[in-house]
């Protein structure tokens, strides 16, 4: 007889992002409708056609941790490290009670840490090699998150990091629940981080054509399946949670936010920024989550769209959902949590992951916001929840996340 | 920028405002109370950090030495900075280093 399969738990949540510096912030915001998209202010932007995104707002890390400390990680291994305190502290585990090399690390990061990098190559230009600082490297490595984390808790299990574009944060999910199913690890710390709106950040987004351009109107310019949305809304922070074999959170009696329950991953092969068009590798991904769960497709209630705001993606995201679900996408609930946070990149799939779990905790669902006239003609006629949040069970949900470079990744969620 | 040396035509190096100068820089850089930095407080000593011991890392000075060359405008090529213990060393090179160039000015 088979053994049965390790099931694998969240315990933890924690979150930094533009609408605000904890949870509990993040939720109130999301129930209520709300913006965390603004004019920036970290730089000058009067040489940028775009001007606006989501800053995570009055964060000081050195409430945190000693400030030299602070001065030896970048901004997204602060958010990683400061959204972790918040998911372990949640969770109540005691790492000093647990088999060290049992705990693990798996964090998402599409970009790491890019302005260190930028600071870096302007000392490098302006001032030569020799003055380049020995922390430019340390900082700016993709995987700085996950081994500061490993670092300050102790955790010496699994550590790695993903980085699959704007899927970053959920490939690392997938990947932790996979540690602890597979029996490499009891406790996973994952999710992902960005801090990527810096000047090459943004120059770079622009460029290539992905972003909103609507300066005049900030708050509503993450406008996911809405006919007048013209780009995605550049964000950062970190989403990260506390996973967890589930006999291991039962037996200290943790508390249960959600069981993950099915993992899909795919690729579109097919081109490096554009999604597939009939969304052939996303709907792949959300069947084969599904199929791992053990679900049945017309069982899904809600779906967290990847939802970023952009005219191709969003089309394709319905069309896959479509071709998944047949009848039953026009009784599915949808909702891009983008619409108020914008597209924070590589942690992107943490802090919507954390929005799911919240929402099995509550029985609330948040709204797509700015989502006044669907993209009807181009087949965006679906329940997006339309800018109001409503309050339902749910027991089943799917959370997506789709990366430049094709990457899909759809993690299926229970209630447990 | 006060690096420590007298105003121009005065040919002698004012030690106690370099020595007070530097564990400022050190209390800054290092997040240690003034009072915790003595001439014989070791750099890497290897334990905690506490009264004998900045509690740094390798990388911690080198970055720290780079902020001395900035703030006295002088070169510590790494097979210098290498012998530097204490604090007391690096106040004693620095002054080392000032005079050298007060001297190759006259």
């Amino acid at each position: 007889m088979a053994t049965p399969r390790r099931r694998v738990v969240i315990t933890g949540l924690g979150t930094v992002n533009p609408l605000g510096l904890s949870c509990e912030e993040y939720w109130r915001g999301l129930v209520n409708g709300q913006s965390g998209i603004a004019l920036l202010t970290s730089f000058d932007t009067s040489q940028f056609k775009v001007k606006f995104g989501g800053e995570v707002k009055n964060f000081n890390p050195e409430a945190y941790f000693d400030k030299v400390s602070v001065r030896k990680v970048d901004r997204f291994t602060q958010f990683a490290l400061v959204a972790a305190e918040e998911a372990i502290r949640d969770s109540g585990i005691d790492f000093g009670r647990e088999d060290p090399f049992r705990c693990g690390c798996i964090l998402g990061s599409g970009i790491g840490g890019l302005k260190e990098f930028e600071l870096g190559h302007e000392t490098l230009l302006s001032k030569g090699p020799t003055r380049v600082n020995p922390f430019v490297i340390p900082k700016m490595i993709v995987n700085s998150a996950a081994g500061n984390i490993s670092i300050r808790y102790g955790l010496r299990g699994p550590n790695t990091t993903v980085s699959t574009a704007c899927s970053s944060a959920a490939h690392a999910i997938a990947d932790a629940c996979t540690a602890i199913r597979c029996g490499y690890a009891d406790v996973m710390i994952t999710g992902g981080s960005e801090a990527a709106v810096t000047p090459m950040g943004l120059a770079g987004f622009i460029a290539c054509r992905a972003l909103s351009e609507r300066n005049e109107d900030p708050a509503g310019a993450s406008r996911p399946f809405d006919k007048d949305r013209d780009g995605f809304v550049l964000s950062e922070g970190a989403g990260i949670l506390v996973l967890e074999e589930y006999e291991h959170a039962k037996a200290r009696n943790a508390n249960i936010y959600a069981e993950i329950c099915g993992i899909g991953n795919t690729a579109d092969a097919y081109h490096i920024t554009q999604p597939h068009e009939e969304g052939l590798g996303a709907a792949e991904a959300m069947r084969a989550a599904i199929r791992d769960a053990g679900w049945n497709p017309d069982e899904v209630q809600y779906i967290n769209a990847h939802g970023t705001s952009t005219p191709l993606g969003d089309v394709a995201e319905t069309k896959a959902i479509k071709i998944v679900f047949g009848d039953h996408a026009r009784k599915l609930m949808i909702s891009s949590t983008k619409s108020m946070i914008g597209h924070l990149l590589g942690a992107s799939g943490g802090a919507e992951a954390v929005a799911c779990a919240l929402s099995i905790r509550h029985g609330v669902l948040h709204p797509t916001i700015n989502l006044h006239r669907p993209d009807i003609e181009c087949g965006c006629d679906l329940d997006y929840i339309p800018n109001v949040a409503r309050e339902v069970r749910v027991k089943k949900v799917l959370s997506n996340s789709f990366g430049f470079g094709g990457h899909n990744c759809c993690l299926a969620l229970g209630a447990v | 920028m006060d690096n420590g040396s007298h105003p121009e035509g005065c040919n002698v190096i004012d030690k106690q405002a370099i020595e007070t100068r530097v564990i400022e820089l050190i209390s800054e850089h290092f997040n240690t109370p003034k009072d915790n930095i003595k001439r014989s407080t070791t750099f890497q000593g290897g334990g905690q950090a506490g009264a004998d011991d900045i509690g740094a890392d390798s990388l911690d000075v080198v970055e720290f030495i780079m902020e001395l060359e900035d703030e006295f405008d002088i070169q510590i090529p790494d097979t210098d900075a290498e012998k530097i213990r204490t604090v007391g060393d690096v106040i004693d090179y620095i002054i080392g280093k000032l005079e050298e160039r007060k001297n190759q000015e006259q």
